[in-house]
């Protein structure tokens, strides 16, 4: 799963580089947005989903265990 | 006048909310409550609060500026190449940070770099340019609350005026509320953000006749239509730019500011969240810069385009003055200020001025950092705190507050703007260049203080060397960059319009690469630090460890 992970960030770095909208703004979409301010936007929401995955998958559990059993010895006292 | 009454109103508010936080928080006086918020922001807050700290002036006014002269690619450089970078690193260090400041008790970077690396005066030294980075940011933001007070006051309030005004509310809640206000203030803050885009693009789209038919008027003119592409910047100065958002977390207010949650969990929707919150201020704010340049109907803004017209025009003719004042004249960061001014009706002009309002007052987060730095990593490090007790400590705070800003509004009145939006330009590339100490004291067992030296001593050298060649070397007026050294038939080293460029690229790029690669060096070289030291950060297996394996220092 990392190495599927890795991938995706990777590749979405690549596709933040999208030299092959570089010189065009049609279509526009929904009429008055260029097609690469579209794409970024777009773009975003896909950070979004990679961030979704990355939570759900590699959430770095063994962290939050230290200062949870630090946290309940806090309250504990 | 009414817009301005709208902003006293909020200024108000946010003074209320710093005086409100500081009678929430508790009687103890600890430094741990009054600079942490005792380590117990909520979800929400924690998210819009976080979010809005990394809000500036720049996010509003700046973009939409910025995107007024040279199109969308405002947007792909500025908040989408963020919209991958930012969260990524709350999500690996942030959560690292935030553990390692619940296991020891940490309150800044630099007492976990000299616990990590075992080093004390190389953690002042990372102080003092952390600390000398931050500054101008501080001064920025009073200069910008003046200005912009000014601004939506029709001139009624006097710039001296407006900078005071927004220095004592900052200076206020900051001094009362601390981290807790501060927090309360960005969220508050955050929310009128994210309700000024929709609202701007709907009032102002409404004004326009709709976007389709100004989009297209703008593809019909030479002029205009490279706005819609990115033609006028290389792709590779693009690639160079996402180097930048490396700095964030580099930021002392931002990596204090992950300190504060509650639990770990709460970093979770903030990293999920965060793109999505960039999208919905960058782009209204981008997109409306872009479609002013067809506002013709708005007279200051048809003066700005006949600015830039001459400008393109005559620009080999003018004198050095002339040209000045017609830069200035062409200069886009108030744009969506004439725009609300002239489209919206007068109490939704004033609503969204106080949105305004909101991210000019952002340095609040950044007088508070430099307070905590101070206190912790100078005044308690050099016995302060010992000597004179726990509460002296949280008072120290309060008076590094209180001189700070006044010393930031006292510069603001007397130097040049131009000045300060220079230092804060290097700021970001310094901080993404301090961006390799964070990784190595982290995920690196084999780094050490030495290399974390170099690296500190390279972005000192870096930043200087690009700011004095940027003085020496005038910016070309127009057209291609001025080329000042030349390496296998190629520009090494060129002067641009908007800064400097090696082998094309932003200084950033080497500046991030040399920083990393003087931390592996010398800290291949150098005596690494204590293995019980080590094991601490680096445990051997990969059990979790125990609470009893992570004594705090405090």
């Amino acid at each position: 799963m990392r190495f599927i992970l890795t991938t995706i960030v990777i590749a979405a770095y690549f596709l933040h580089q999208d030299f092959w909208l570089w010189r065009t703004a049609r279509p526009l979409i929904f009429g008055f947005l260029p097609i690469g301010l579209f794409y970024h936007a777009v773009f975003c929401l896909l950070c979004s989903a990679i961030m979704i995955l990355l939570v759900k998958f590699v959430w770095p559990v063994h962290l939050d265990e230290v200062a949870s059993a630090l946290q309940s010895e806090d309250e504990g006292r | 006048m009414i817009p301005a009454l709208f902003v006293f109103t909020y200024l108000a508010v946010v003074l209320y909310v710093g005086i409100f936080a500081f009678r929430r928080s508790s009687r103890s006086e600890s430094a741990e409550d009054y600079f942490l918020a005792n380590r117990s922001l909520g979800t929400v807050v924690f998210l819009f609060s976080l979010f809005g700290t990394n809000m500036t002036a720049f996010t509003i006014l700046g973009s939409s500026g910025h995107a007024f002269s040279n199109g969308i690619v405002t947007f792909g450089l500025m908040a989408s190449a963020s919209a991958l970078i930012i969260p990524l690193t709350l999500f690996f260090i942030g959560t690292r940070l935030w553990a390692l400041g619940k296991r020891f008790g940490f309150m800044t970077p630099v007492q976990f770099f000299r616990d990590r690396w075992e080093c004390g005066h190389i953690g002042t030294l990372i102080f003092a340019v952390q600390a000398a980075l931050l500054v101008p940011y501080i001064i920025i933001g009073v200069m910008g609350g003046g200005s912009t007070l000014s601004a939506i006051s029709g001139g009624w309030v006097p710039y001296w005026l407006g900078g005071a005004l927004v220095a004592l509310v900052v200076m206020g809640y900051v001094f009362f509320g601390g981290m807790r206000g501060t927090a309360w203030v960005n969220t508050l803050q955050t929310i009128l953000f994210l309700s000024f885009g929709a609202a701007a693009l709907a009032v102002i789209g409404a004004g326009m006749g709709g976007f389709r038919r100004a989009a297209e008027d703008m593809l019909a003119s030479a002029a205009t239509a490279p706005l819609l592409t990115r033609e006028r910047v290389s792709p590779w100065f693009f690639l160079s730019y996402t180097f930048i958002p490396l700095s964030t977390i580099a930021f002392p207010h931002i990596n204090i500011f992950c300190l504060t949650a509650r639990r770990m969990q709460q970093f979770k929707p903030t990293v999920i969240l965060y793109p999505i919150c960039l999208l919905a201020i960058w782009l209204p704010s981008v997109f409306l810069g872009v479609m002013a340049n067809n506002a013709t109907a708005v007279p200051s803004i048809a003066a700005k385009l006949e600015a830039r017209k001459t400008l393109a025009a005559q620009d080999s003719v003018l004198n050095p003055e002339e040209r000045a004042r017609l830069r200035q004249g062409a200069a886009g960061d108030d744009v969506v200020v004439l725009l609300l001014n002239h489209y919206a009706p007068i109490w939704l002009a004033g609503l969204l001025g106080a949105g305004i309002m909101a991210a000019v007052m952002a340095s609040d987060s950044q007088i508070l950092a430099l307070s905590t730095m101070f206190t912790e990593d100078v005044f308690a490090f050099y016995g302060g705190k010992e000597r004179f007790g726990p509460a002296a400590q949280v008072h120290t705070g309060r008076i590094f507050v209180l001189g700070l800003t006044a010393v930031a509004y006292l510069v603001a009145l007397r130097a040049p703007a131009s000045i300060f939006e220079l230092a804060v330009q290097y700021a970001f590339s310094g901080y993404s260049s301090l961006f390799p100490l964070l990784v190595a004291a982290l995920f690196w067992k084999g780094s050490t203080k030495w290399g974390a030296l170099a690296s500190t001593l390279w972005t000192v050298f870096a930043v200087v060397a690009v700011a004095v060649f940027q003085y020496a070397i005038p910016a070309p007026q127009s057209g291609p960059p001025t080329t000042v050294c030349t390496l296998f038939g190629g520009a090494a080293l060129s002067r641009t319009p908007g800064g400097t460029a090696v082998f094309g690229l932003m200084p950033v790029v080497p500046m991030v690469l040399i920083s990393s690669l003087l931390m592996v060096v010398l800290s291949c070289l150098t005596r690494k630090p204590a293995r019980q030291t080590l094991i601490r950060y680096f445990p051997q297996s990969k059990a979790p460890m125990s609470a009893a394996e992570h004594p705090r220092l405090t």
